[in-house]
């Protein structure tokens, strides 16, 4: 049989989650320059629906996998199930996108087939038949290319926004969907998930601000967050945060950017002493201008800023607070 | 309850690093801190003891400067530590180092193992998770809170987007856990002092060499990223660069 691609789609409760396309763009673009079959699954009890959906673009197959057992969603039935149809199956080589919920089952399945997973990778390369995946490495200072050296089926995860989901090509016409069941054991699960909930209503939604000023660890004390205050306030904008100021609750959980806090996109953001971590990147790097003020002139922020400033923010806020301010008074 | 707290030590966090010889790994004379959520992983573990009594272990691997790693948990009041010691550990992937890790505690017997969620150096996020399938143990990832109950322990997982879930799970389990779950102590003067007595297993490649294989995975090349954004650097004294930013926002981004 023909070397194939499957990418692995994420469905939760029924509902396709739109990282998805973003992993069907990448196996897309795989496929063209490996000339692999390009094919998708969907992992659910309610699979079928969502295999019509993903069926509208251009692969050659859909499969939905499926067993009353995979919901809820638990990692010893997802990796059961898809251990199941993956060594029936034998792609050369599975797609997932880097979520929560793949982080949580795929090292499992990996290693209950003997294999292995480039994880959280940003791009990849054909160099001369040899597939290498470029990675991220000590906080996105440093990128890696990584080769598999194990037996296929070969395991890789993508990073949220390492392709763009809106660049899915559409197929001709409606891919073939194929519903595969699977039989998963009593005594398999052996956890039991309690309902989704969130914390508490969401009280500041960040998603629509135009101005967002966040700081980082660089801002040393809680007593420093009100400079940053003061700026936002200055320029009309909101008060955000990296995770450490959170956790160390310094701001409020809702005002945290990044993979488990709020994804932004405003016009301008405003990173104070922000390091520029993977997983905060990925909630703000959508910005349309991001200016960067570090002291350090490698922090891995400065890589996607427009504007950089290394120096000491303590210096630089005040500064800019005063020079907003005469500009707003028409100076 | 008897806890094993995986740790690892990674290069500070604003380390200037460089490339090696080999240009597929960095030059190791940089300064040296414990990988974040792994504190947090330690702290619980702690907390856990407190509660419910027990014991807890930590284990790295890695040369030798891994071992101020294990002395600082000890100083916070891990009662042993276990160090896989050599520079080669550096090198293994993530499914190996769960395999060593493996083999060097088969002849003990612990109630959870706590990792932190991911590292700071690879980013891998799986070797909790791997090494919880090679010992048939039941997981959960990105873990918030833990409260021991009837018949195992019931969890916070942390979700996408601020979303959250409890999971009731039996014992042994293996947790990743996320940073920000509690608040970390400080090792005390004490406990500095005690630390130096406390008994530190020292475990060598050859006693784990037959656990391990190849690696599955193979670094062919490591370098600084190329940038494919063009990024200007605002330079000047701190009223120089207040003005220029300033003229960007009104002028170029026109948000003011």
């Amino acid at each position: 049989m023909a070397d194939s691609i499957l990418v692995v789609v994420e469905q939760r409760e029924g509902k396709l989650n739109r990282v998805s396309w973003e992993t069907i763009t990448a196996g897309q673009a795989i496929a063209s320059a490996t000339g692999w079959t390009l094919e998708a699954a969907v992992v659910g009890g309610r699979a079928a629906s969502i295999a019509a959906e993903v069926a509208a673009k251009k692969v050659a197959k859909v499969y939905a996998v499926e067993s009353p057992k995979l919901e809820p969603y638990t990692p010893d039935a997802f990796a059961a199930a898809l251990k199941q149809f993956l060594t029936a199956k034998q792609p050369k080589l599975v797609l997932m996108p880097h979520t929560y919920q793949v982080r949580d089952f795929v090292p499992k399945l990996a290693t209950a087939m003997g294999r292995t997973v480039i994880s959280d990778c940003i791009g990849f390369k054909n160099e001369g038949g040899k597939l290498v995946f470029t990675r991220q490495m000590f906080q996105g200072k440093l990128a890696a290319d990584v080769s598999f050296t194990s037996d296929a089926p070969w395991f890789a995860t993508f990073q949220n926004g390492a392709f763009r989901g809106d660049k899915a090509e559409a197929g001709a016409g409606a891919a073939p969907v194929e519903t595969v069941s699977v039989e998963i054991a009593d005594g398999v699960i052996r956890n039991q998930p309690q309902e989704v909930f969130k914390e508490a209503k969401q009280a500041v939604d960040l998603t629509q601000a135009e101005i967002i000023v966040a700081v980082g660890r660089g801002i040393k004390e809680q007593k420093n967050i009100e400079i940053a205050k003061q700026l936002a306030d200055a320029l009309g904008g909101d008060l955000a945060a990296s995770r450490p100021i959170c956790d160390s609750g310094w701001l409020p959980m809702d005002r945290q950017i990044g993979s488990s806090g709020q994804t932004v996109a405003p016009k301008l953001y405003l990173a104070l002493g922000i390091s520029g971590a993977i997983q905060h990147i990925v909630g703000m790097k959508g910005s349309r201008a991001i200016i960067a003020v570090n002291k350090d002139s490698e922090a891995p922020i400065f890589e996607i800023a427009d504007y950089a400033i290394v120096g000491n923010l303590f210096d630089i806020v005040p500064a800019l607070i005063e020079e907003v301010k005469k500009a707003k008074a028409g100076g | 309850m008897k806890i094993l707290v995986c740790m690892k030590q990674v290069p500070q966090k604003d380390a200037p690093l460089k490339l090696n010889e080999t240009g597929a790994w960095i030059r190791e004379d940089v300064s040296y801190e414990v990988n974040e959520p792994d504190a947090y992983a330690l702290e619980e573990a702690l907390r856990q003891r407190e509660k419910h009594k027990g014991e807890v272990v930590v284990i790295t691997s890695g040369p030798a400067r891994a071992q101020q790693v294990l002395r600082e948990a000890l100083a916070k009041g891990a009662d042993r530590a276990i160090h896989l010691e050599d520079p080669k550990f550096v090198g293994l992937d993530a499914f190996n180092t769960a395999k060593a890790f493996a083999a060097a505690i088969k002849d003990e017997s612990f109630d959870l193992i706590f990792t932190g969620l991911q590292s700071d150096d690879y980013g891998y996020a799986q070797t909790g998770v791997i090494l919880a399938e090679l010992l048939g143990w039941p997981h959960a990832t990105i873990i918030m809170q833990i409260e021991k109950t009837d018949g195992g322990i019931r969890v916070k997982r942390e979700l996408e987007a601020g979303y959250f879930q409890f999971v009731d799970m039996p014992m042994p389990a293996v947790l990743t856990i996320q940073s920000g779950i509690n608040k970390l102590r400080y090792a005390t003067l004490i406990g500095i002092k005690q630390a130096k007595n406390k008994p530190l297993r020292k475990v060598a490649l050859s006693d784990v060499q037959s656990a391990i294989g190849e690696n599955l995975q193979k670094i062919e090349r490591l370098y600084v990223p190329q940038k494919t954004k063009k990024t200007e650097h605002i330079e000047g004294s701190a009223g120089e660069i207040a003005k220029k930013v300033v003229d960007k926002l009104r002028n170029e981004l026109r948000v003011l």
